[in-house]
């Protein structure tokens, strides 16, 4: 029989010139022929009790049949370096199959079908995979047993097979990776024309597939794997696949690479800072690290600084799906994707961001990176976007069905978000303000004394509005419209009420804002507040923020992913850059070199003697001066080698910002 | 469409506590969640649904875990529920030598294979096209786009994927079908007033023939040409066509 095929190989050469169809359809009975004679076969099994003899014999003539369908099936395993006249054979066999779909039946034909599903692309050229598509496609139009495993095949060629992962950088591992991608793409939209309801089979194939790898396959791996996701999501039957459960599916691997970093796993070097404590940005990670260090260190160096070596191949992952996410991102904004306003659907890549956010994100105990992916896409379209999350976000704090939990985060990653975005414009911010403060002082109108578990989602809304102010305050101020709108706010109503505020919220965010406040002059306490000893928390705020720490939940604080971080950075508020309230224009020399921080605090007291002026009949403002003395300040020297020039100097806090972190370390 | 069916269904959808804020977006919902699958109990793929009354507003809660509310409705259903040797129309989306795809209402996919394709259509490539032609009837063509009517062989409720037979002789492009038989019933109605008008009149040469010269004198010539061609058909066709409708 191999000399048969030869033969019709050769015919094929031969008659080229000829008529084409006779030389198809004499291949495509050949493959009928064989099909037959494999169920012409079981059929005699089945009866092989009562005609033993019968069946021996005629067995033995149906051999030379079976061989033809052996043979086919073998043929389907070659795929170590193909010949020419091997990948002509294969074609032609692949091509005779297609023809004949319709005989082939999923019990007697079972091996056919098997090495069929679990033929890959990436071990072919492209002859060969044009056959495997149309294949695959007759396959799945046949019959609507085998559309599942169609598509479940295609979606197992969304990966390259291990041993092909090395060549993916090569130039030719580039060009294969283009040729199998857009033929599975192509094949699964011509299944979709042929089979409408096919893509609605396609997402619990892809969800299964995803689960089943993405703990142990390494980075490629997965991330061609959400390349194909993204390109699955864009393509014209996303829509009909599901684009929200497609970005969902996204999210939901993120989180969970998130959670299987613990916070804990940072390496910590001094414990015992203040919220608005070093910073860590880029240049410290990168400090100590010669310019000339060999990629390991540059790549892994930053990484090893912060992290226990033991996550850092979890964060590459998370680090690199971040940045297709954001890149997928960039693509739907520039094909005006992100938002479509006039869309009669209004399904849009941010909707399914926004709703999958909810869903999982805000739900995850503390989730560090994967919020990061909705503050990218917020800052590629504030208008839109940025003021859609924001308001999302103080919805979900104000209605009171939610629970009390889903509340305070919420109001916390608005917090942080209206803190840490640098395209939200300033009336916005005062706005969101006013809807925070509104609710807060209708909460405290009613009356109720300072007790911090049954009022929590009072005092997260107060932390998070004096959070803001620290941040926004001065450039709220230097618009004489903001700064009237934000006087009439009711803040004192809120701070002085029975609930005591100022005793409850983090002291050290408390101390800032009432320094800022002070010095724009937004409130004016006469009478006494509590005198913080430099800590960090108090029993009260540990009490408001219950066992998940909420209190010192700061979502959107640096992204400690370096690739990510990148994307991040130009729309991103530090702590270092922000202009505080109660600094003055006046130019201080900004040598980088000077040490900034001083152990007997003198310069600080320069500047006190200019506050202490403008407040001499301040009682409180004593306290306060002798609480802010006592805290005591010394960085790591370290870290504060460059400093950005012409900003502010010596303040007694120390200016940058810490990721939050969990308590179980202090 | 025989397939097609409208349905007046009373029901009962039961509603998880979560979702009774909004009752009526919640029943939307749930039985959205039904939509373009088979129901045995409606013994059809549901395809749309029009709530027509919700009786009470008093629903029972069930006792169990979970209290579910059990909300009282009624609805019409409009059903898919092909039944072999019944026919279904669709359009045809791919044409090859072994078989032809069709595409019913938009969402269900049928496939007719080369054995149940009658010989009278043979596959041919013409302009770069796929298509089948029936040699009998040169006009008789079937190509992608083509609204085709086949007979029911099986169907797989599971994925709505349709077996079909073009092997009856009411089979075929629609377009034609309709065509050819409004030619055909017209055809019938000449032949019988000329045969009563020659009974009437004494010159005796007028038959089908000079009728039918009449006739194509109001047509186009293209379609005179087929005429003629179906005239010397035209009683054996006749009697089928009155037998299939």
């Amino acid at each position: 029989m191999g000399a048969e095929i030869g033969n019709i190989n050769n015919g094929k050469m031969i008659e080229e010139e000829l008529d084409i169809d006779f030389t198809d359809s004499e291949l495509v009975s050949h493959v009928r022929h064989a099909l037959k004679s494999v169920a012409l076969t079981s059929i005699l099994f089945a009866s092989v009790g009562v005609l033993l003899t019968v069946y021996l014999s005629t067995t033995a003539r149906l051999q030379g049949d079976n061989d033809n369908y052996s043979q086919l099936v073998g043929l389907l395993h070659y795929n170590e370096r193909l010949k020419a006249d091997e990948v002509a054979l294969l074609v032609t066999s692949l091509k005779a199959i297609s023809g004949a779909v319709s005989y082939i039946d999923n019990v007697q034909h079972e091996s056919l079908l098997t090495s069929v599903f679990s033929m890959s692309m990436w071990n072919y050229g492209p002859d060969v995979m044009d056959a495997m598509v149309d294949l695959i496609t007759s396959l799945a139009a046949s019959n609507g047993k085998y559309v599942d495993a169609c598509l479940d095949m295609l979606v197992s060629n969304f990966s390259p097979p291990f041993r092909f992962i090395e060549s993916l950088k090569l130039p030719y591992g580039k060009a294969k990776k283009e040729q199998v991608l857009d033929r599975v793409h192509f094949a699964l939209e011509c299944i979709t024309d042929l089979i409408p309801l096919a893509p609605s089979r396609l997402l619990p194939i892809v969800m299964h597939r995803i689960h089943a790898i993405y703990q142990r396959t390494p980075e490629p791996v997965i991330l061609m794997f959400v390349e194909n996701i993204f390109k699955l999501e864009s393509s014209a039957i996303g829509e009909l696949v599901g684009n929200k459960r497609l970005i969902s599916i996204v999210i939901d691997l993120l989180i969970d690479f998130d959670v299987q970093v613990g916070w804990d796993d940072i390496l910590e070097e001094n414990p015992h800072k203040g919220i608005f404590d070093m910073e860590l940005e880029d240049e410290q990670i990168l400090a100590d690290i010669d310019d000339d260090g060999d990629d390991f260190a540059r790549e892994f160096g930053g990484y090893g600084r912060i992290w226990k070596n033991g996550v850092v191949e979890t964060l590459g992952k998370l680090d690199s799906i971040m940045v297709l996410t954001f890149e997928h991102l960039n693509c739907c904004k520039h094909s005006g994707r992100l938002v479509e306003v006039h869309s009669t659907l209004f399904v849009t890549v941010f909707e399914s961001l926004l709703e999958s956010f909810c869903q999982t994100v805000m739900n995850v105990y503390k989730s560090k990176f994967a919020q990061f992916v909705i503050f990218y896409a917020c800052s590629l379209d504030p208008e839109n976007c940025g003021v859609r999350f924001a308001e999302f976000l103080a919805g979900k704090f104000i209605e009171s069905s939610v629970p009390p939990i889903i509340r305070m985060s919420a109001v916390a990653y608005l917090a942080s978000y209206l803190s840490r975005a640098k395209f939200l414009s300033a009336p916005f911010v005062t706005g969101m303000l006013e809807r925070l403060a509104d609710w807060c002082k209708k909460y405290c109108q009613q009356s109720v004394s300072i007790n911090p578990e049954a009022h929590k989602v009072f005092y997260a809304g107060c932390q998070a509005i004096m959070y803001v102010l620290c941040f926004n305050m001065r450039s709220i101020m230097e618009i004489p419209r903001l700064k009237s709108h934000l006087c009439f706010l009711p803040f004192r109503e809120i701070l002085k009420s029975p609930l005591e505020p100022l005793k409850v919220c983090l002291p050290s965010i408390v101390e800032e804002f009432v320094r800022q406040a002070k010095s724009a002059h937004l409130i004016d306490a006469k009478s006494g507040n509590p005198v913080f000893h430099d800590v960090l928390e108090s029993e009260l705020s540990k009490a408001f923020g219950g066992k998940e720490r909420l209190d010192m939940f700061f979502p959107f604080d640096p992204c400690l992913l370096r690739k990510s971080d990148s994307y991040i950075r130009p729309t991103f508020v530090y702590w270092s850059t922000v202009k505080k309230a109660y600094e003055d224009d006046l130019d201080f020399s900004s040598d980088d070199d000077v040490d900034v921080f001083y152990p007997d605090m003198n310069t600080a007291e320069s500047r006190d003697v200019e506050l202490e002026g403008a407040f001499e009949e301040d009682d409180y403002f004593d306290d306060y001066h002798d609480s802010l003395n006592k805290m005591s300040i010394t960085p790591k020297d370290s870290i504060l080698k460059k400093r950005p020039n012409g900003k502010c100097t010596p303040l007694q806090m120390p200016s940058r910002l810490r990721p939050s972190m969990s308590p179980e370390s202090l | 469409m025989d397939a097609l069916k409208v349905s007046e269904g009373k029901m009962v959808v039961y509603l998880h506590p979560s979702k009774t804020k909004v009752i009526s977006e919640s029943i939307k919902r749930e039985l959205s969640s039904h939509l373009f699958k088979f129901s045995d109990t409606f013994d059809g793929v549901l395809l749309a649904y029009e709530v027509v009354e919700v009786p009470s507003k008093l629903a029972k809660i069930l006792s169990g875990l979970d209290p579910y509310l059990a909300v009282r409705l009624k609805a019409n259903l409009l059903l898919f529920a092909p039944k072999p040797d019944t026919f279904l129309e669709g359009k045809v989306v791919k044409i090859a030598r072994e078989s032809i795809h069709v595409v019913i209402l938009g969402f269900s996919a049928a496939v007719i294979t080369e054995e149940d394709i009658r010989d009278e259509f043979k596959f041919k490539i013409k302009n770069g096209q796929e298509i089948f032609r029936s040699t009998s009837q040169k006009r008789h063509v079937i190509k992608v786009g083509t609204m085709v009517r086949f007979l029911v062989k099986s169907f797989d409720e599971e994925i709505l994927h349709v077996s079909g037979s073009l092997i009856p002789a009411s089979t075929g492009s629609i377009c034609w079908l309709s065509k050819n038989s409004e030619e055909a019933s017209r055809n019938c109605r000449k032949q019988r007033e000329s045969e009563g008008r020659r009974e009437e009149r004494s010159t005796g040469t007028v038959d089908g023939g000079a009728l039918s010269d009449e006739y194509h004198v109001l047509k186009k010539p293209r379609k005179q040409k087929v005429h003629e061609g179906n005239t010397t058909k035209l009683d054996s066709g006749r009697a089928e066509m009155v037998v299939n409708q």
